[in-house]
């Protein structure tokens, strides 16, 4: 079976994992959908399986999301990866300001945000301008930004306000868009089969953040830091750690790692990953509300789009620059 | 044709920038003659609430603009009428007409209206006082359902004077139907009126 998958060509090779992972979600699917008409016999027992569920099948509908982005993504080429991954970032900024207490002053500064340096980031990373790519947003960003919120002629909380929106485009823009820049990445032997080294990160990733969470609901140690997270303790948290590092391991053969490497950089990536949702934890507690979406109170009860990505948003841009520090590319 | 396009486009637009989101808390839309009246804070609650209707509703409910505003560019004027299809009221009272002429013929013809009951867009973070015209459009119609409407944001989206919006998660709540009471008075109606939409920011 391996040596099968390993002699198909990198086309192929990519396409087979698709149509592993899509078999996967619609055997998902199915199943969460069964276990949705079964009849129980206890009410309230009926109610707890209901709620699960309910989770359950949000988590599903963000991984099929996810998976037909990055399908869509490597038919269609490069620059639509680009746009998806940009449209993520919108819409991920779009929550995080919205929780923000901007003021009139801020107006021009998130124009600026939203339709300058949201396409400019993702252009850069698309023509392939990593030195650029890497300092645009840290150095002329954040000076540039304060300065036309400065020229707005408002200093009510003005260190708050400018720090709060360079997070949001640290996290939302910047964080997002190492995510595509992996498929720019030149490896010498490794045919362009990036699209696989993007999916290794977000498995890694995901795999660190669901056992985690996983582990968390059947130990009950004290959290670490009860104001900001009641799950968060840091047994649960090496173990998720070992749980993604290991899969790294693992999935070596798809990465242009060795499986050494390949355990080292998804360690690397899971800790910034899991460490960073926790710094969104934070941010959220200063905020006062339980997830990222308008109102601070979802009308479905499901969580925002920032919930989901914003592991990723701090694990891409570590990955990528260990990668590209170690490999010299 | 270039109307509906540009009705098509403005959705998508409120949509991408805003979310665009209706909240029914107290009442379903219903396809009954209602008036809704709403804080005004920007150029964009228009198109917010009327977003935020379902389409069956949204062709027969009918906004009230200022006609000095929306009337002084060609453009302006296509897009109200051709696309909104609102209600022109003039706000000099150098006219001798009875500005409520407009809303009471289209109410006479079954529309549903939405009326910002403020007269100018706010900039405080409470609507200001309301204005008398709801209380003597809900009289003379008694029939028409009054529902409050509170729209969240919209202010961050498109400040007074920016031209540029600016995407930011809003939501419009439509709370409980309510009515004028037996001999109540104008003022404690308004008042009572004001407290409704304001009861809807925190729900």
């Amino acid at each position: 079976m391996y040596f099968y998958l390993k002699n198909l060509t990198p086309t192929q090779q990519v396409g087979a994992l698709f149509v592993i992972v899509f078999g996967l979600l619609v055997l998902a699917s199915a199943t969460a959908f069964m276990l949705s008409i079964r009849e129980y016999p206890d009410d309230a027992q009926g109610e707890q399986r209901r709620q699960n569920l309910k989770s359950i099948s949000g988590v599903l509908r963000t991984s099929w999301l996810m998976v037909l982005v990055f399908w869509v993504g490597w038919i269609t080429g490069d620059w639509v990866a680009l746009t998806l991954f940009g449209l993520v970032s919108f819409f991920a900024l779009r929550e995080f300001l919205t929780l923000s207490p901007t003021r009139r002053g801020d107006h021009r500064s998130l124009v600026l945000a939203f339709f300058v340096v949201l396409p400019l980031q993702y252009w850069l990373v698309g023509s392939g301008h990593f030195d650029m790519f890497a300092v645009f947003i840290p150095v002329y960003v954040f000076l540039a930004l304060p300065l036309v919120s400065a020229l707005a002629n408002d200093p009510l909380r003005f260190l708050e306000r400018n720090a709060k929106l360079q997070w949001g485009i640290m996290v939302c823009i910047y964080g997002m868009s190492h995510v595509p820049a992996l498929m720019m990445l030149d490896f010498p032997r490794y045919d362009k089969k990036n699209a696989f080294l993007m999916l290794f990160l977000v498995l890694v990733v995901q795999t660190c953040m669901v056992t985690q969470h996983l582990v968390t609901r059947r130990v009950h140690s004290p959290p670490s830091a009860p104001q900001i997270s009641h799950s968060f303790n840091w047994r649960s948290w090496w173990l998720g750690m070992a749980a993604g590092s290991l899969l790294g391991a693992l999935l070596a053969g798809i990465t242009p790692f060795v499986p050494g490497q390949a355990f080292a950089m998804s360690f690397i990536a899971c800790a910034a990953g899991s460490l960073g949702h926790l710094v969104m934890k934070a941010l959220k507690r200063d905020r006062g509300i339980p997830i990222w979406r308008g109102e601070g109170k979802g009308v479905t009860g499901a969580g925002g789009m920032l919930d989901r990505i914003d592991s990723l948003c701090f694990a891409a841009p570590v990955f990528f620059h260990s990668v590209r520090w170690y490999f010299d590319l | 044709m270039l109307a509906k396009l540009m009705s098509l486009f403005l959705l998508g637009l409120i949509r991408v920038l805003t979310g665009s989101q209706a909240r029914w808390h107290g009442c379903p839309p219903k396809a009954e003659q209602r008036i809704y009246f709403a804080n005004h804070q920007s150029h964009a609650d228009l198109v917010m609430i009327w977003a935020a209707l379902p389409q069956e509703l949204r062709t027969v409910t009918r906004a009230i603009a200022a006609r000095d505003y929306w009337t002084k560019t060609p453009f302006k004027q296509w897009l109200t009428t051709a696309v909104f299809n609102v209600i022109y009221v003039s706000r000099d009272r150098t006219a001798d007409e009875d500005p409520l002429e407009p809303l009471l013929e289209a109410l006479a013809n079954g529309d549903s209206i939405i009326l910002f009951p403020e007269g100018t867009r706010g900039h405080a973070e409470e609507p200001q006082p309301f204005k008398a015209g709801l209380y003597n459009l809900a009289c003379k119609f008694p029939q028409a359902v009054l529902i409050p409407a509170w729209i969240n944001n919209v202010q961050h989206v498109l400040p007074k004077g920016e031209v540029i919006p600016v995407p930011v998660l809003c939501s419009v709540t439509f709370g409980a139907p309510m009515q004028v009471q037996e001999c109540e008075e104008c003022k404690a109606f308004l008042t009572r009126a004001r407290q409704a939409v304001i009861a809807l920011r925190d729900v």
